[in-house]
This record gives C-alpha cells, sequence and structure tokens, in this order.
C-alpha cells in the first residue's frame, strides 16, 4: 500500500493510521510501497510495533518504459539502498497542485518534510535493470496490476519476457480470479498475488491475498512465492 | 491554426471543453510515455496519443498543452473526461491511427496547405 508520500496516497494514510488500521482489520502482513520512495517506511515500521502487524519495506518503481515493479525487502536498509538507486535517475520536480503533495511524516504521523522530487515520474532505468537491482539487494520483484491498461508490465510491453524474473505478478481488484486465469494462461507458472494497493485508509484490507506461511515474515513470503518447503499462495 | 480549426480539418469527435478550442496550436507531440511528453513536449503543442488513463490530464496541464488527441479511436475514460473538463483541457478523438493524425495535421501546420 501506499502512503501520504505518494503523490496519489491520501494525507490520511500516515504511519500511525496505517497501522491502526492494519491492526483493526486484522492483517498478519503488509508492505509499503510508495511510488519511486522509501522514506516514509521506518516510521510505519515503527508505527507498527505496537500492533500485530508485520511491516515490510518496500516501493513501487516506475522504470523507463512506464511499468510498475513493486520491490519488497527483508531490510529497510535495503529498500533505502534501492531507493538511493531510484532517485539516482529519477528527473524532474513535483508539481503538488497536479499530482498531489509528498508528505515525509514520522511515526506519531507529524510532518517532517516535503519531498520534492517528481515521484510520479519513470526513473531512467530499465525494467531489466530494476529487476536485476531489486534481486542483487534480495528483494522480491512483483509485476504490478498486470490486468492494468497502463503501467503494467503487459500494458507496456505486450508481454511478459522470459528473461524477466518477476517473483509474482499482482492482480488489481478489477479482475477475479477465473478472468486472470484465463487471461494469463501463458503464465501460469507464476505465482500470483493480490495485493490493496491502498491508496486511501478504507481500502486497506481490500483485495487481499491468502498465504500459507510458518510465521509472518519476508523470508516465509519468500517459500511461499516460489512454493517450497509446503509455503503457498493460496487460491484467490 | 485553432485546436477548433484542427478538429474540424481533422474531422475529431471533441469530447470536452469546448470552450477551449479557439486556442492557437504552436505544433503537436506525438507520445504514449507519459514521462516522454513531460520532458520533451511544448506549451501550446496539441497531444497525439493512445493513452485515455486519467494521467494524460496532469501532464497536459503541466505542460501548458493545447489539448489532446486520441487516435485509433479510443474512448477516454470517464474519470479522464470529468478530470479534463474541470482542468479546461480540451479532448477529441481521431479514429485513424497516430501516423496519420500527425501527418496531416503537420501538413496543415507546417506545409502551407
Amino acid at each position: 500500500m501506499h502512503t501520504c508520500l505518494s503523490p496519489c496516497g491520501d494525507l490520511m494514510m500516515s504511519p500511525r493510521k496505517i497501522a491502526a488500521e492494519a491492526g483493526k482489520k486484522q492483517i498478519d502482513i503488509l508492505a509499503i510501497c510508495d511510488h519511486n520512495s522509501a522514506e516514509n517506511v521506518p516510521a510505519v515500521m515503527r508505527a507498527a510495533r505496537t500492533e500485530e502487524v508485520t511491516v515490510l519495506p518496500g516501493m513501487e518503481i516506475c522504470t523507463r518504459e512506464e511499468i510498475h515493479v513493486l520491490a519488497i525487502f527483508d531490510h529497510d536498509s535495503h529498500a533505502s539502498a534501492m531507493q538511493s538507486i531510484v532517485y539516482d535517475r529519477l528527473p524532474g520536480k513535483n508539481n503538488a497542485d497536479v499530482f498531489g503533495l509528498q508528505v515525509v511524516a514520522n511515526e506519531d504521523d507529524e510532518v517532517v518534510g516535503i519531498q520534492e522530487r517528481l515521484l510520479a515520474g519513470a526513473v531512467d532505468l530499465s525494467v531489466d535493470e530494476i529487476v536485476s537491482d531489486i534481486h542483487a539487494l534480495g528483494g522480491l520483484a512483483i509485476a504490478s496490476h498486470i490486468d492494468r491498461e497502463h503501467s503494467s508490465v503487459i500494458s507496456q510491453l505486450g508481454f511478459i519476457p522470459a528473461t524477466l524474473r518477476f517473483d509474482a505478478l499482482e492482480l488489481s481488484v478489477h479482475i477475479s480470479g477465473e478472468e486472470a486465469r484465463d487471461r494469463f494462461a501463458p503464465y501460469a507458472g507464476y505465482a500470483f498475488v493480490r495485493n490493496s494497493d491502498a491508496h486511501f485508509l478504507d481500502d486497506v484490507g481490500k483485495n487481499t491475498c491468502e498465504y500459507l506461511l510458518a510465521r509472518p515474515t519476508f523470508s516465509e513470503l519468500v517459500k511461499a512465492l516460489r512454493g517450497t518447503d509446503g509455503r503457498m499462495v493460496c487460491e484467490g | 491554426m485553432t485546436l477548433r480549426e484542427t478538429a474540424e480539418r481533422l474531422h475529431l469527435s471533441v469530447r470536452c471543453c469546448d470552450d477551449g478550442l479557439d486556442r492557437v496550436v504552436t505544433g503537436a507531440y506525438t507520445g504514449d510515455l507519459m514521462s516522454d511528453v513531460i520532458a520533451n513536449a511544448r506549451a501550446g503543442n496539441v497531444w497525439i496519443t493512445m493513452q485515455v488513463h486519467l494521467n494524460i490530464v496532469a501532464v497536459a496541464v503541466i505542460k501548458e498543452l493545447a489539448g489532446i488527441i486520441i487516435v485509433q479511436g479510443r474512448q477516454p475514460a470517464a474519470d479522464t473526461l470529468k478530470r479534463a473538463t474541470d482542468e479546461h483541457v480540451p479532448i477529441a478523438v481521431s479514429e485513424l491511427p497516430a501516423f496519420e493524425v500527425a501527418g496531416r495535421l503537420y501538413a496543415d501546420l507546417f506545409s502551407g496547405a
């Protein structure tokens, strides 16, 4: 899900509110994936300490081809390293009136800064480079909302090249499991997951995905996506 | 040439913001990547694209484009039209592919035809 840092993220998507909402809705594991940035990740992780929610650090990266890729990591330091790579190749300044405010907040929901970079923009790196960089940092690379007509690997490339090693393909709320199995039959070998992609608090907990895990941790999630050691993504 | 004249000559179907059609068209830009249009289009250009999603309006606003021509008979999404109306960005649709729209518009603008 997004926070108030994403320009399209509602200002109510602040760290403490997100943690509380996830706790209320009994979400076991979530990833914070703001557009091209991970600056609000530490605050959400700290805010979630009082809830029984595992918060994974991440970001939703827009590649040069304007493909959205979810990057999810085990440690915040890895997300931070990916952010450095992204920031280094992300041109432009935000126009808050047009795209929205990009608010950096702390775990008490206080504003600590405004991000001026154009987080709605595209990083000057190819999808292959992005996926490779994510993997080099030990992260998971998930193709965002592949059923969408824009910003998805399929909308932008027409297909998923075999050389592009995504760890999973994400389905949006706009497609049923049955329709997805039919439409994406050539990609049946991939793990298919769902996420809320919440930009507003009400959307937290929508379009959820069930996993069979021993514990709500990153390493367990990796096993589930690979289908190893009895861990799995439950059919949806 | 105004956007109104462009719409007439290219037989475009104007979907919103009729009151913006008297803008002068300085040129045109073709592109389907938002980042490319943000980097390269010029103020007053009309944007020729196949994209129909909401974000095209934001791009048109920040680049001060004259308007958007959507090609191949593709229809702008409902939320795109609503935002375009709010932001006074004229959107028109051509049944033709981008190459032909661009070719005809180029001839109209620069060949003295």
